[in-house]
């Protein structure tokens, strides 16, 4: 395979509660290359969002422990390096658009000073400054990458002045603040109606696709996948059990459990969904 | 066996408003949240309900379960009308709901069996024969009697929503609201409820409000579906029809929305006209047509 931006190999994570020892993810693989669009799709305890975790440092060590892998970032290693050479790519080259726009946003404060605040922080740990009124300029010209119609006004709001639609938009501004080449999305428009999560769906594929971003979209809609990655991996238990270029994996899912997965969509057509899908009782 | 049409239940010209008050507490106004729907749900049949939050949806169960009143219209079941009687234990034994979150609608410190006792105790259920009954109920849902000792969080999303409609079903009621009961779980486990829920209603002859945002599940288990948008019913009819050819640019804007696995649902996706590059809101979308409508200009590619 060729060279990857990301590059995640036998990574294994264990979470150890009142003395027991629980292992989460079981040597997990997993590659994006520069502007590629690489989905990772499972069921909820599949180890996908304990995966992001491990690759954007959020963990919390403990309970969670990496028992081994690597995860190989632009050609270097993320688990070995210094805290401060890892702050200095982790939410900078490579920065997160995340899930719940009502609690990812604080109430507190207007769109405008958290945005300028993340990229004063993001300027600092990369040895860089900017005045204010160039950081300004910045959020309102990402503002305007995410087709805000009213940058300004918006960046003069306050949280709860805005729709979900608007607050996922902000949400995705803000991961494009410092101008990453790698965007992690963790479950993009889930808590928004279908109208909506159809323009957040599409403005992140036209924003990937201008920008030559490569994203890696974490979900558990096989519909968000089809329509957002060219190439999916499946979780189930911890572990990848399938990858395969998207469109092939909806063909022609090889393991039972993915296409079990797939029978279990309920589809547009009204063909019954079948069911015999091993995952809970 | 679904030959009888008699309707079970009949909504007409429902509406519900709510005052709003300004800061000083004085009403400021009010907001219509249902306005005017009319729709009905043939014995044993599944009416899905669709529309997005706001749509007033949830506000329609609320008025049909009696825990809102409504500020106009008539609810009828089984042809007498219940606008009076709603909220009374008369009205709970033939309507009854099952609520969206498994895990906050079961009372985490009763057992299972504890909380599927409550409506047998409110409905007077002969003492001796409750723990007989509570096991028939958990066997309907599929769950082993010995869930009646367990409590909430020993059980997973899927066993939760199960003892949810075993306690829904406990006084036999004619009507089950099915307040979006799939959203909180996984699809596999989605597959499994929704399969119990239509076999269930053949073997009990039930008939259900199906409420929900996923119109693929919707076209899977509904027989008959409304659009709300709004407080209004903006389109009806058969499933299949509506599905098939949406003829209201909101029903169509929904159904192209919808995050598809296969080419067969891609090309029934109608087409939406963007927008700017982008896909519109509803209001945009319904506010183009609109002036298209108006000012009879040619449509535009």
């Amino acid at each position: 395979m060729s060279e990857a931006l990301l590059s995640v190999r036998d990574l294994s994570v264990e979470f150890t509660t009142y003395g027991r020892t629980q292992p989460v993810l079981r040597g997990v693989n997993l590659d994006v290359p520069a502007r590629s669009h690489v989905a990772l799709v499972g069921e909820s305890g599949s180890g996908k969002t304990v995966t992001m975790k491990s690759i954007m440092g959020l963990l919390h060590m403990p309970p969670a422990s990496i028992s081994s892998g690597t995860i190989v970032y632009d050609g270097r290693d993320l688990l070995t390096m210094s805290r401060r050479e890892r702050l200095k790519l982790t939410g900078t080259d490579m920065s997160m658009v995340f899930q719940d726009p009502m609690s990812s946003l604080n109430p507190v404060f207007t769109i405008a000073d958290q945005m300028s605040t993340i990229l004063k922080y993001a300027d600092k740990r990369l040895g860089r400054s900017r005045s204010g009124r160039e950081r300004m300029q910045r959020v309102l010209e990402v503002l305007a990458q995410v087709r805000m119609r009213e940058p300004e006004r918006v960046a003069r709001s306050y949280p709860i002045m805005l729709s979900g639609g608007m607050r996922q938009r902000v949400l995705i501004a803000m991961a494009l603040l410092s101008e990453p080449r790698l965007l992690i999305a963790d479950e993009p428009g889930t808590a928004l109606d279908v109208t909506t999560q159809a323009q957040i769906l599409k403005l992140l594929k036209d924003l990937v696709e201008e920008r030559g971003l490569a994203l890696l979209m974490i979900t558990h809609n096989l519909g968000v996948v089809r329509e957002t990655s060219d190439y999916v991996y499946v979780m189930h238990k911890g572990v990848v059990v399938e990858e395969a270029p998207t469109a092939d994996l909806f063909a022609a899912p090889k393991v039972d459990y993915t296409r079990s997965l797939i029978d279990a969509v309920p589809r547009l057509t009204g063909a019954r969904p079948t069911l015999s899908v091993e995952a809970a009782p | 066996m679904n030959a009888r049409q008699s309707p079970l239940l009949e909504i007409v010209d429902l509406a519900k408003t709510f005052p709003v008050y300004n800061a000083f507490g004085s009403r400021a106004g009010e907001v219509t949240a249902v306005d005017h729907v009319s729709f009905s749900i043939r014995r044993g049949g599944v009416y899905g309900l669709a529309g997005e939050s706001g749509s007033g949806k949830s506000t329609i169960a609320r008025l049909i379960m009696g825990l809102l009143t409504p500020t106009g219209g008539d609810i009828l079941l089984a042809g007498s009308n219940i606008t009076g009687t709603l909220g009374t234990r008369a009205h709970s034994r033939q309507v009854q709901m099952v609520f969206q979150n498994p895990g906050s609608s079961l009372n985490p410190r009763r057992t299972i069996g504890q909380s599927i006792a409550v409506p047998l105790e409110a409905h007077n259920h002969p003492r001796a024969d409750r723990r007989r009954r509570i096991s028939e109920l958990l066997d309907m849902v599929q769950l082993p009697a010995s869930f009646a000792e367990r409590y909430p969080h020993e059980l997973s999303g899927g066993q939760k929503q199960r003892v949810a409609i075993a306690r829904a079903l406990a006084v036999a009621p004619q009507l089950v609201v099915l307040d979006e009961p799939t959203s909180a779980l996984d699809v596999s486990v989605q597959a499994k409820v929704i399969d119990l829920l239509t076999s269930l209603g053949r073997q009990l002859d039930l008939t259900y409000l199906f409420i929900s945002h996923d119109l693929s599940l919707m076209r899977n288990f509904a027989d008959e579906v409304g659009v709300l948008y709004r407080g209004r019913i903006v389109e009806s009819g058969p499933t299949a029809k509506v599905f098939e050819h949406p003829e209201h640019d909101y029903t169509r804007l929904l159904i192209a929305s919808v995050p598809v696995i296969s080419a067969e649902e891609e090309a029934l996706r109608p087409e939406i006209p963007l927008i700017d590059g982008e896909i519109p809101t509803a209001e945009k979308l319904l506010a183009l047509r609109e002036s298209q409508r108006t000012t009879e200009v040619p449509k535009r590619t």
